[in-house]
């Protein structure tokens, strides 16, 4: 009987243990969630979005360049990418069980799971050295380079879900394989590729560590891809390193904005893998 | 073959061919870029290497305006902020996989789920602000004074609080790695057949000596795993450790000292680095930081596949 008891208590005890750790995890999501709202809430303006940051000792001014920058690097890391990403990752779901096909989907592995910092050197190394200078360009590419591969898997993994018979009937009705591929089997699945994009977008928009020696950052408007330029990342980097209280408070407005934009990617990614999965999480 | 009967047969096997060409050469680009990043990477290091040789890992001072470089006390602050942090985020991600893949009810699943992938999803720099403006003044003043008061006599935790250091780091870090833990581990341990729990459960165990007895023992290679992809993730991360460790080139026993990484090393000097030695350097620990990454993931994932094998990944599992 004190046995039973004694495993009765283990069994409640280790469960509760799983749940308090479960809750435990969810502390700091939280509290960056509150700090955010209650500190980015008051700073935000019609300012922060438009106007270049003002020299400290003047009041206002925002982080709109760096918006733009983010803009511009990723919108080109994501030319550069994407479709090199969707025909990888198609090689790879046709590919079958090759060797090849299993040495690229474990580089694509080690690649994505890389230090972005590392990425950073190795891009400063082949494009900012020789070309003597910091520029948007070498951001994007190093973007990129951190793109490519989330992208190649996810495509992969979406494009296996497609059901064989839809390919059959493709084939059976006289199309190309090449066509099969692209119009039944990519058309079938494009919601979730689409959905990988974004995720790849998001986590691209929020990177800094990369960009730092770059895109090197910029407190003035930029369009140029040869020059340095902003990055939402970036600028929130140099606001919270700042001894000034003002510019802590823009700090968190832009980190605030930061999240609102890579938050609504992953669940709006989350929603449309949802649907195109017929009801499976993600 | 009955295809030559197709009169447009031949059109479709060369685009056929074209195609499957573009693909793969797509998907080579990837194999080249790593090639490009190693043996570019280890180009820039090779003059600083060939300098110093060993003494570039071994060596205590890193003094760029003597050109004397040794990376150890970055080593040393990358490894221990890593480790310890591994120590506090494994236990929590082990009691949220086993609570997501064995205990919550349905309702539960989804929204702890989708919060611990927004944990993940929250960038490096917002965890750096955060970890600046909350989580080193709680440390300065609330968690170090205590942890003195009634620990004080052990060496790690001697020393002035002054809230940026070791100890801060590796909270950051903890917080950063948990979802990659907890996620991963919850695709090994949902990857472990049902009827090994039914048949602890009709052997009369209770749920919990089922996860202890029947799941977590068959699971554990592929929770190494998992620990390996996250210490991997700790390794490398930036900006958030940049932001909290102090950054100073010291190698102390004390968790409240201020320390430095590989990857905080680069983030604060590489882009001022205008000396051949010094870049080299820099290189050599950018170079070291993926290779270490790159060997952690080839064992991590060999980990990882032996339990979970393609069940863990495939849509018709028990997710």
């Amino acid at each position: 009987m004190s046995l039973f008891r004694h495993r009765r208590l283990v069994d409640r005890l280790g469960r509760g243990l799983c749940g308090l750790a479960t809750l435990l995890a969810l502390v700091p999501l939280v509290s960056v969630l509150v700090w955010l709202v209650s500190h980015g809430a008051r700073g935000l303006s019609f300012a922060l979005f438009t106007e270049l940051p003002k020299p400290f000792g003047e009041v206002g001014g925002g982080v709109g360049q760096a918006l733009l920058g983010t803009g511009i690097m990723v919108g080109v890391a994501l030319l550069l990418s994407m479709p090199l990403g969707i025909l990888a990752g198609i090689a790879l779901a046709e590919g079958g069980k090759s060797r090849f096909v299993q040495i690229v989907r474990f580089v694509a592995d080690v690649l994505a799971g890389a230090p972005s910092i590392a990425v950073g050197v190795f891009v400063y190394t082949a494009v900012v050295m020789p070309m003597h200078g910091f520029s948007a360009f070498a951001g994007a590419l190093a973007l990129a380079v951190l793109m490519l591969p989330t992208i190649t898997r996810s495509t992969e993994e979406l494009l296996r879900l497609v059901p064989i018979h839809l390919r059959e009937a493709g084939l059976a009705l006289g199309l190309p394989a090449w066509r099969v591929t692209l119009s039944v089997t990519l058309k079938s699945a494009l919601p979730g590729v689409a959905t990988g994009i974004m995720l790849a977008v998001a986590r691209a928009a929020g990177e800094t560590a990369p960009l730092l020696f770059t895109a090197f950052g910029s407190q003035y408007w930029a369009w140029n891809l040869s020059e340095p330029m902003a990055a939402l990342p970036l600028q929130i980097f140099t606001l919270a390193s700042s001894p000034f209280e003002a510019w802590h408070q823009q700090a968190w407005a832009a980190a605030l904005v930061l999240v609102t934009l890579v938050l609504l990617a992953n669940l709006g990614a989350r929603f449309v893998t949802r649907r195109a999965r017929g009801g499976m999480a993600l | 073959m009955a295809a030559s009967l197709n009169p447009t047969a031949s059109t479709h096997s060369v685009a056929d061919r074209w195609f499957r060409g573009l693909t793969v050469a797509a998907a080579a680009f990837l194999v080249l870029l790593l090639l490009a990043i190693l043996l570019q990477l280890g180009r820039a290091a090779l003059g600083a290497l060939q300098v110093f040789g060993p003494v570039l890992l071994t060596g205590r001072t890193w003094d760029p305006a003597g050109a004397t470089f040794g990376i150890l006390p970055f080593v040393y602050g990358t490894v221990l902020t890593s480790l310890l942090a591994l120590l506090i985020a494994a236990p929590v991600a082990l009691g949220v996989a086993v609570y997501l893949a064995e205990l919550a009810p349905e309702g539960a699943k989804a929204p702890v789920t989708v919060a611990v992938e927004l944990l993940a999803a929250v960038p490096s720099i917002v965890y750096g602000l955060w970890g600046v403006f909350v989580l080193v003044p709680w440390l300065r003043d609330t968690v170090q004074p205590q942890l003195q008061t009634w620990l004080g006599f052990l060496p790690v935790f001697s020393g002035a609080s002054i809230g940026f250091g070791v100890l801060a780091a590796s909270l950051v870090l903890a917080v950063m790695i948990l979802p990659t833990l907890a996620a991963i581990s919850r695709d090994v341990l949902l990857a472990i057949p049902r009827a090994q729990r039914e048949a602890a459960l009709a052997l009369g165990a209770t749920r919990f000596e089922m996860i202890r007895d029947a799941v977590l023992p068959q699971a554990l290679p592929g929770i190494v795993g998992a620990m390996m992809l996250g210490l991997g993730r700790a390794l490398g991360e930036t900006m958030a450790v940049t932001m909290v460790i102090g950054n100073r080139a010291d190698i102390s026993l004390s968790w409240f000292a201020p320390a430095q990484t590989m990857a905080s090393l680069l983030a604060n000097e590489y882009a001022e680095a205008t000396e051949e030695l010094h870049l080299g350097a820099l290189a050599f620990v950018g170079l070291s930081l993926f290779a270490v990454t790159l060997l952690l993931n080839l064992g991590a994932r060999g980990l990882v596949r032996r339990v979970a094998g393609s069940a863990a990944r495939s849509p018709g599992g028990a997710r």
